[in-house]
């Protein structure tokens, strides 16, 4: 008991620096990769600019515009980032630090990020702005046609390792990382490509391409309300990428350092990769990005799942 | 079982009331300023044309259709991808049949245009 209220108040503490951190960082990276300097005046190296965004955020004046869906638009935030907290359930920080070891942990990972969909398309709904409803309804497309080369990628790694609980499959890379292995190396690629759309970053951010939608489905929104939204957006970021961590680059397990290290530094590299390709890379087009998923990505996922489980049988 | 569901639900609730508190002390702090411009919904700046919730072109629609086929038939496969090893060639074979099934689906409505975004 005491266990699980300490567990969940350190996960919220670490949500809330992670986020901070992470907004901190993408913005000095995108600083380097733009040749600027970023952030400066707060802090060293603009360190406390996080905390200044939050405490400007909560001083805001909250504006409901005329004529929204009031209990949708305001539902939407918790919609978003409600999920991302529960997901940390089954996140396996080291060998005894996970909150709680679910025997379903890869698919209860999966099914809860999703819910997250919802929230924004109620986001985009309830804003009565035509932006917000256009961005919206392109997310919820982006999202469930990106959600099956995902769960196609993570059902290789269950076929591999032969359990869903996020430690079992820690341990069953304790002879090699899984991505070192051909047919999940291609698993990889496509997780990171389908994560990086599940989470709405470029190049897959159309949904909030800011030349055309403003800013998507939270245009209407201000002060904590937007706050949550980017809270859960950099939290989602991080979720996918300790996902892919555990799966894929063996979770806590490496030499020398402490588990928790170890799982922390692939995370934040993951994260690290998918701010690099934001400033790296142009944006898709919504018609590109849908044939991507369904005519590119899912062949391939099912070819690649048939193809290596008669080698997984033979082997 | 029953700590499975503790835990899912402890976090449920601390979910809510994080996104909860932190719109309290917001509500607690900031300043009400309402006017008519103000709460207009933006529109570049311009007067707003028309309603927003106009009759739209669903375009997602028949993706969410084959979306929900594929992910139920990806929640079946998650028990069979558990036991596989154990369970041999025939059950592989079946579940090949299962997925080509499907693959034809797929086929199908891409040649019949589902998979087009116009």
């Amino acid at each position: 008991m005491i266990r699980m209220f300490l567990s969940g108040f350190a996960c919220l503490g670490f949500i809330a620096l992670s986020a901070m951190f992470l907004i901190w960082w993408e913005r000095k990276i995108s600083a380097i990769i733009q040749n600027r300097m970023g952030p400066m005046l707060t802090g060293f190296h603009g360190t406390l600019q996080p905390i200044a965004d939050t405490i400007k955020l909560l001083l805001k004046e909250d504006i409901a515009p005329a004529g929204i869906d009031f209990l949708s638009w305001w539902l939407a935030p918790f919609f978003v980032t409600v999920p991302v907290v529960t997901a940390f359930v089954v996140i396996p920080f080291s060998s005894s630090w996970v909150p709680y070891d679910l025997n379903v942990g890869v698919l209860y990972i999966c099914s809860i990020t999703s819910i997250c969909v919802l929230g924004i398309f109620m986001a985009g709904w309830g804003s009565n702005n035509k932006y917000s409803l256009l961005g919206g309804m392109r997310s919820a497309a982006q999202i469930i046609s990106y959600e099956v080369p995902l769960l196609l990628s993570v059902l290789l790694v269950v076929m591999e390792s032969g359990t869903l609980s996020m430690q079992g499959i820690v341990h069953a890379q304790e002879h090699g990382w899984f991505v070192f292995k051909p047919h999940l190396a291609i698993a990889f690629v496509i997780y990171l490509i389908s994560s990086t759309a599940e989470v709405n970053r470029v190049p897959f951010d159309i949904p909030e391409a800011e030349s055309e939608l403003v800013a998507g489905y939270h245009t209407e929104y201000t002060g904590m309300k937007f706050a949550m939204f980017f809270v859960a957006e950099y939290t989602n970021m991080f979720i996918v990428s300790a996902t892919a961590a555990t799966l894929f680059l063996g979770g806590w397990q490496g030499p020398f350092l402490p588990g928790v290290a170890w799982f922390l530094m692939k995370s934040y590299f993951l994260v690290f990769f998918m701010m690099w390709m934001r400033w790296t890379l142009p944006r898709v087009r919504m018609d590109q990005m849908m044939s991507f998923a369904w005519k590119l990505l899912t062949p391939i996922a099912l070819l690649n799942l048939l193809i290596s489980g008669w080698f997984m049988l033979k082997v | 079982m029953l700590p499975d569901y503790l835990y899912i639900i402890f976090f449920f609730l601390l979910g809510i009331a994080f996104v909860g508190s932190a719109f309290a002390v917001s509500w607690a702090l900031r300043p009400r300023a309402p006017s008519q411009a103000k709460q207009s919904p933006y529109e570049c700046g311009e007067i707003i044309k028309g309603d927003s919730r106009v009759q739209f072109n669903v375009r997602y629609y028949l993706f969410a259709l084959i979306f929900v086929i594929f992910d139920v038939e990806i929640l079946f496969t998650m028990p069979w991808a558990v036991v596989f090893r154990q369970m041999g060639v025939g059950a592989y074979l079946e579940m090949v049949a299962f997925i080509l099934v499907l693959a034809l689906g797929l086929f199908y409505a891409w040649k019949k245009g589902a998979l087009e975004w116009q």
